[in-house]
């Protein structure tokens, strides 16, 4: 079958195949849907968890690993302390900076996205309150003026430092022009006096390059309407070599903060880079395991939609396979011609998922600012698997088509 | 063996001989004879109308002979090559190259043209693009619709589908037309008009054999075989052939 001959009807097989497709579009086009979609959502999602893990690897790289992260207990509090979600205020960043002996750098973290506006534009940003020290803790350097000091906290002065790309979000005016101009954060003003340079790190959680950064004291008292509580501080230790010391004395000096007893559960958390880390990657692949769950379901649901479009195509043209074969069709012809529609149809349906999900991707990555990733090989495991399902859930109905008698196919009304 | 239509001629010219061909079908408890045991032979360029009342397994042996079915019993050599022990491809074969069959019911494929629909045959023998257009465009003409080539079945009258049919059976030039009421579904005039076709055909020295209820149909064939309960009950020549009723 497959000499000579059969590489000769293949072309006119697949040319059978497409017009039976094309004759029943509507109906080809929503049994291929579970497989579309499928494969569009798995390809959505694994382009968001690429471009996610992508930037977060470049951000190990940026990030030392002597910085500690320092947030609120998650989960239900044990004993005295029930009333109330456990909490980190300016008073234990300014705890942790005067108790510990110089031990640590510390830079209290606020932030809330706010609508910002520079004359006529403006766009929705995270206004990121912290102390000068952050810049430091976490290798931000300035490409223009000068970053706010110590004073203008206490002081809560309007003045901004700029991440990279927030001038660019703001009509596209040159950094060096924003340089002393005011900007309004929920309508008050302020006056730009930094713009950092770029650090390229985004991830799908936050990006730093895109962030109006403002004294800690200004953002709690003058922008976020009274919110006196932090969403974490940064900690950085002066060697790796300390971190155990600096460890004890972070839970030292909190647990005093926050009135709690040695041997009571702590109402917070301390974290290095790399149970950050892990925690993403465990996240991760409980995410792809999920995502394969789901890929496999939808993928068996289309299959078994294909198998079914295919009996019904089958009876349907059972006086056409009885016509073929009293004029000299062989079995393995119509097994063919029946096998390749469904394979048509399947790597159909794979290739506008792959469009789909590729146009998904790209939506979440212009609409959510996330980074994607459309990964190769996830493209190509699609298409492959929807060729494995052509072929499997088609065999049954082609072969069901091969074995009709020709005289019954034709006499079939 | 008997043989009935010949006169001395060669076994070469022998294309059909079958000898005690019986066809059963069991259904249930019950058991119908549709052939009960059918020896014929036919020679090469011979025109018979296979003629009988209704159920007396004119069709059945139709497709016995076509290839289309397979006999309980008996045997049935079809150019000195005896059928029963060919497999499903070579009877495939068989189909496609040496016999060429038209349905009471046409059985075109509906969505392809005209053309296509005489290009099938070519299609499953192998033959490429241009060379089998050539063909099919040939044996259209040949029925008297090179007019008609890109026309799809539902645009075309019976008598037109008839014709695309009969292009089809010829395309690869079979050793056998088998013609199963081909004017049955067509009215009078037109039956006739596509009997003048098979009679040229005939003339031009192709085998057919035709199954008709209609006299003046069966009229155009020079020899009758007349069946009745599945059996032969006279099988004679029409020395009026080709003068109609
Ligand atoms: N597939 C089948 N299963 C059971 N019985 C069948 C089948 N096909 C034909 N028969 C029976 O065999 C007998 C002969 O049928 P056949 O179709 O050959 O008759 P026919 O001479 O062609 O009749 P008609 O002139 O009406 O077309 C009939 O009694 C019919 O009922
Ligand atoms: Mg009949």
């Amino acid at each position: 079958m497959f000499g000579r001959r059969g590489s000769l009807l293949l072309t006119e097989i697949m040319g059978v195949a497409l017009a039976a497709i094309r004759a029943n579009a509507l109906r080809s086009f929503l049994t291929t849907l579970g497989i579309i979609i499928g494969v569009g959502a798995v390809i959505t999602m694994v382009s968001l968890g690429e471009g996610a893990s992508r930037q977060i690897q470049t951000q190990i790289e940026g990030m030392g690993t002597n910085v500690l992260s320092i947030q609120p207990a998650r989960g239900r509090m044990m004993g005295g302390i029930a009333s109330g979600a456990a909490r980190l205020y300016a008073d234990d960043a300014v705890a942790l900076r005067d108790q510990s002996n110089g031990l640590l750098k510390v830079a209290p973290e606020t932030s809330s996205r706010l609508q910002v506006t520079y004359l006529r534009w403006n766009d929705n940003l995270e206004v990121f309150g912290t102390w000068p020290e952050w810049f430091e803790i976490n290798n931000m350097r300035l490409a223009h003026g000068r970053l706010f000091d110590f004073g203008e906290n206490q002081g809560r002065r309007r003045v901004a430092v700029l991440g990279s790309e927030v001038p660019v979000n703001l009509g596209g005016t040159p950094p060096e022009l924003l340089m002393g101009r005011t900007i309004q954060v929920r309508g008050i003003s302020f006056e730009v006096i930094g713009i950092l340079e770029e650090k390229g790190s985004a991830t799908p959680f936050m990006n730093p390059d895109n962030r109006v950064y403002v004294p800690l004291n200004t953002a709690l008292y003058r922008v976020m309407g009274g919110r006196d509580f932090l969403g974490g501080i940064s900690v950085q230790v002066p060697g790796t070599a300390l971190m155990d010391l600096a460890y004890s004395e972070i839970d030292r000096i909190l647990r005093r903060q926050h009135q709690i007893l040695p041997g009571q559960p702590a109402d917070f958390q301390i974290r290095n880079f790399s149970d950050l880390l892990a925690t993403f990657q465990e996240t991760q692949q409980t995410f792809a395991f999920l995502l394969a769950g789901i890929a496999a379901v939808s993928l068996l649901v289309g299959g078994i939609g294909i198998m079914n479009i295919m009996l019904v195509s089958v009876t349907e043209r059972t006086r056409e396979i009885g016509v073929r074969k009293a004029m000299g069709a062989t079995r393995l012809n119509i097994l063919f011609q029946f096998l390749i529609e469904s394979l048509a149809l399947c790597l159909l349906g794979g290739a506008l998922g792959v469009a789909a999900g590729w146009g998904g991707a790209a939506l979440v990555a212009w609409q959510g600012g996330m980074p994607t990733a459309v990964a190769m090989e996830a493209v190509i495991i699609a298409l492959g698997f929807s060729a494995a399902i052509g072929l499997f859930f088609g065999i049954w109905p082609a072969r069901r088509a091969a074995k009709l008698d020709p005289i019954v196919a034709l006499r079939y009304e | 063996m008997t043989d009935m239509g010949g006169n001395g001629k060669s076994e070469n010219d022998v294309i059909i001989r079958t000898q005690g061909l019986k066809k059963y079908y069991v259904l249930g408890a019950e058991t119908v004879r549709a052939v009960r045991g059918v020896d014929l032979v036919i020679r090469r360029e011979e025109f018979v109308a296979i003629m009988g009342p209704s159920g007396s397994g004119k069709s059945t042996f139709m497709n016995l002979i076509g290839c289309l079915d397979t006999p309980t019993d008996g045997e049935y050599w079809l150019n000195g090559t005896s059928v029963k022990e060919l497999s499903d491809n070579e009877l495939a074969r068989i189909r496609n190259k040496e016999i060429g069959f038209v349905f009471q019911t046409f059985n075109l494929l509906p969505r392809a043209t005209a053309l296509h629909n005489v290009e099938l045959p070519l299609i499953y023998a192998g033959v490429r693009g241009r060379s089998r257009r050539e063909m099919a465009r040939e044996k259209l003409e040949l029925v008297g619709l090179g007019d008609r080539m890109s026309h799809k079945p539902p645009e075309l009258s019976g008598g037109q589908r008839q014709r695309v049919a009969i292009a089809r059976a010829l395309v690869n030039n079979p050793a056998l037309l088998l013609a199963d009421e081909p004017t049955g579904n067509l009215d009078s005039v037109t039956g006739e008009e596509i009997m003048e076709v098979l009679a040229d055909l005939n003339r031009q020295g192709q085998t057919i054999l035709l199954v008709t209820h209609e006299h003046n149909i069966a009229a155009f064939a020079r020899r009758q075989v007349h069946l009745l309960d599945g059996l032969i009950e006279r099988d004679f020549i029409n020395h009026h052939a080709g003068v109609e009723a």
